[in-house]
């Protein structure tokens, strides 16, 4: 039975300066690097125009409900991740421990990458670009090999910038100028959340706001591109015949769940620093479509700069077997041009067959060029450094490029740590002690010491493992707690309840339908499906091996059985918490109602919280 | 530019020039270059001869070295370059990437770095000084608060008993009812 309540008394928790404060950290949390390198991707090989189907149901039955649930949950309670769900049900604790160990995981691993951004911004003050030519041998006779089987930009980023080991198992050295950029991003990390949400709060103005910026100009300069139209084409042809593969449909549920970012505590964590009476289920709306919307919007320029890139590589292509067929046939100068190349070659093909046959022409396919499609790190460092190679005033956009990308990933980093501290604030007693200067600097100084290993040659490896066991699974199953947790254990009515006196409007039909049975339903089949599809194939990498016969194309190996055990590990370690405290506090309640002189205490009721 | 007699003109004059520094005897002649086979790609063969000895061609070797030592003043002759001007058989040599002394990021990280301890130390230092006010101003209310014998009621954010020295003359109507205040 829950009593009407007063607003609680000023309690000292820290709080936003305005309402815009607190949906720009929502919005630049839930924006981050995947939406501007995972998105388009998912798009392109999915059937273009044809996956935004799945992705607004998913949005519609997943995205929103389980985000508006985050927000009602933290705003409702105003405590950190783990102290709210112990107050939901002691039972219930462990979800809470759970997104506080994934926070702390996906943190160590996020600002590495972080890091290879801040490097390839450090070189875009260059001139020339250190990825746009090879580097000599030693004799200086002739180009670095490894460059010059593959390219420059492989080579700048594989050997440059990760020195990565051909395997996994081989651990390399440590690359200082690596940890040289680590401590820059952990120290900017630490400036930026040094009290908490006082001070991110000022910085999301910025690293919310700018990356959309530099999408916008990015935008106007990739219209501008030759080539730019095929690109989007390419993109946004709707092919609907790809809706019959579910794996389309995996994609885009699990795509819409780790874009928004839940089940980190992370959104816990903002909402509750929020005023009790907010509206909250109109953020939730607005946040999810601000970040749809983005990933839309980010796909635009991404996808004319890779039609240009493709296009630029077409015309080399054609250029280099007409000079070919000049030098082979010595006819003038500008005689074939790429307009009339088919002409011409349908011509020497029918005169002269076994000389042009000889000459081993290429055969340029645009369409082959545009199908080179990548995500993650790829379509960033390799990419789309390789395009911007070719635009007139290339350090310009590099700048801009890797400064957009680091603000994207620094907002998600702020939600991660928030994550990790608001939970650590409260659970410690004596933190009244202990400025919050000194607890923000030490979960830096932590994380910066532990994150050193990914900067060894094999770091790039470790990072796709936590990248995809720890950052993928148990985000899964905490969502899946989360939404049983609050419909079931603490009871839908009593949390409409809580959300109409949040939001002054009676819940609509529409959560309880999807926060009772669609959002979990949902869960548990995304999370079968997600689990087959991983079981069915060996966990396998794919390994730059200068010395395999096929350089350079990667080499693909599978993981020695001990790095299976510690992807197996960092998938389960967060999510055996839920069963562990639930089995502990059963223990104690056992135990407690053996001993007849002990009064059970009472279930905590958050209407009385005074935090 | 169309290729026409003066252009072959400029480049027999140039091989001669690159055959008299080369061997640096001043015997060379432009009528020595002769050219033939010019095909409209823009494409011939050439011989050197030795007008000194009888109407021999000079050695392909002694002709690749000379123009490799002057190849650079042989492209810019045409506007050219090593890719647009190509001699068969010639492979160009590389020029080394110029490297600055110090990397050019190393520069920037510094300065990053720099604006980045500023900034932290700043913070940190603004914390210090902003906890120090609060302390000391907890403590004066202490005090305060150890003066009045009740609690101290506060109206506007000045403290009553201020308000009651400042007046000296209290309004009976509103100070009628101590228990108005709600006490804290």
């Amino acid at each position: 039975l829950s009593m009407p309540r007063e607003i609680p008394k000023e309690d000292g928790r820290p709080k936003w300066d305005n309402k815009f404060q607190y949906i720009l950290s929502c919005i630049g949390f839930a924006v981050g690097l995947g939406n501007v390198w995972r998105f388009p991707y998912l798009c392109q090989i999915h059937g273009g125009g044809a996956f935004l189907i799945p992705y607004f149901i998913a949005l519609l039955f997943e995205g929103i409900p389980l985000l508006h649930l985050e927000l009602a949950l933290g705003q409702c309670l105003r405590k950190g991740s783990i102290s709210a769900w112990n107050t939901i049900s002691p039972y219930l604790g462990g979800v809470g421990i759970a997104s506080w160990m994934v926070s702390v995981l996906v943190s160590l691993y996020y600002n590495t990458v972080l890091t290879w951004v801040m490097w390839y911004f450090i070189n875009s003050f260059q001139e020339p670009l250190p990825w746009s030519t090879c580097p000599l041998n030693e004799n200086r006779t002739g180009l670095n090999e490894e460059c010059y089987e593959s390219t420059a930009v492989n080579y700048f980023w594989y050997r440059k910038t990760l020195n990565i080991t051909p395997d996994v198992t081989e651990s390399g050295t440590l690359q200082w100028w690596l940890i040289l950029c680590l401590a820059a991003c952990w120290a900017i990390v630490y400036l930026c959340t040094i009290r908490g949400i006082e001070t991110t709060g000022k910085a999301i103005y910025v690293t919310a706001i700018f990356p959309y910026l530099v999408l916008t100009i990015f935008l106007i300069q990739g219209l501008t591109l030759p080539g730019a139209t095929e690109g989007l084409a390419y993109l946004f042809t709707p092919n609907l015949n790809t809706l019959k593969n579910p794996r389309v449909w995996l994609d885009a549920a699990t795509q819409i769940f780790f874009s928004l970012s839940l089940a980190f505590g992370g959104l816990i964590a903002f909402s509750s620093y929020n005023p009790p009476k907010n509206d909250c289920e109109k953020d939730a709306v607005t946040v999810a479509i601000v970040n749809s919307v983005t990933s839309l919007y980010a796909s635009i320029p991404v996808f004319s700069v890779l039609g240009f890139k493709a296009t630029t590589a077409y015309w080399d292509c054609l250029n280099r077997n007409i000079i070919n067929i000049i030098n082979e046939f010595d006819l003038p100068e500008g005689s074939i041009m790429r307009q009339n190349y088919t002409a011409w070659m349908s011509l020497l093909n029918s005169s002269y067959p076994e000389k042009i046959a000889g000459l081993k022409l290429k055969n340029c396919d645009l369409q082959e060029f545009l199908d080179q499609s990548v995500s993650g790190t790829g379509l960033a460092f390799i990419i789309f450094t390789q395009a911007i190679i070719l635009m007139p005033g290339s350090q310009a956009w590099a700048i801009l490029f890797f400064i957009m990308l680091f603000s994207l990933g620094l907002s998600s980093m702020f939600g991660n740590i928030e994550g990790v501290f608001t939970p650590l604030l409260e659970l410690r007693v004596i933190s009244n002690s202990i400025p919050k200067e000194l607890l923000s600097g030490a979960i830096c100084l932590i994380c910066f010491l532990i994150a050193l290993c990914f900067t060894l040659g094999s770091g790039s490896y470790w990072i796709d493992i936590f990248d995809s066991y720890a950052g993928s699974v148990p985000l899964l199953v905490i969502a899946f707690f989360e939404v049983i947790g609050v419909a079931y254990i603490y009871k839908i009515q009593r949390f409409s309840k809580d959300v109409k006196w949040m939001t002054g409007r009676k819940l609509n039909l529409y959560w309880h339908i999807t926060w009772r049975f669609i959002s979990p339903l949902l869960l548990l089949i995304v999370f079968m499906a997600f689990i087959t599809l991983q079981i069915q194939k060996p966990p396998s990498y794919a390994a730059w091996n200068p010395k395999y016969e096929g350089f350079p194309m990667k080499e693909e190996k599978t993981y020695p059985s001990w790095v299976q055990a510690i992807c197996v590990l960092l998938a389960v370690l967060p999510c055996v918490f839920v069963p562990l405290v639930a089995l502990f506090h059963l223990i104690q309640q056992m135990c407690r109602s053996k001993d007849p002189s002990f009064v059970p205490p009472e279930v905590f009721s958050p209407q009385g919280a005074n935090n | 530019y169309v290729w026409d007699a003066n252009e072959e003109y400029l480049f027999k004059a140039v091989v001669a020039f690159a055959m008299r520094r080369y061997s640096s005897k001043s015997t060379t002649q432009i009528s020595n270059v002769l050219l033939c086979n010019v095909t409209d790609r823009v494409s011939f063969w050439f011989v050197v001869t030795d007008s000194s000895e009888n109407v021999s061609t000079i050695p392909g070797s002694e002709v690749e070295a000379a123009i490799r030592m002057n190849r650079n003043r042989i492209n810019s002759a045409f506007l050219l370059s090593d890719r647009t001007l190509q001699f068969l058989k010639i492979t160009s040599t590389l020029s080394p990437p110029v490297e600055p002394s110090t990397p050019v990021w190393l520069i920037v990280f510094g300065v990053v770095l720099c604006l980045i301890v500023a900034g932290i130390v700043f913070l940190i230092v603004a914390g210090i000084r902003q906890r120090k006010k609060k302390n000391k101003e907890s403590t004066k209310r202490e005090n305060l608060e150890e003066k009045g014998e009740v609690t101290v009621a506060v109206e506007n954010g000045i403290p009553c008993e201020t308000l009651d020295l400042k007046a000296g003359h209290v309004n009976g109507v509103f100070a009628a009812d101590d228990e108005r205040f709600t006490s804290l």
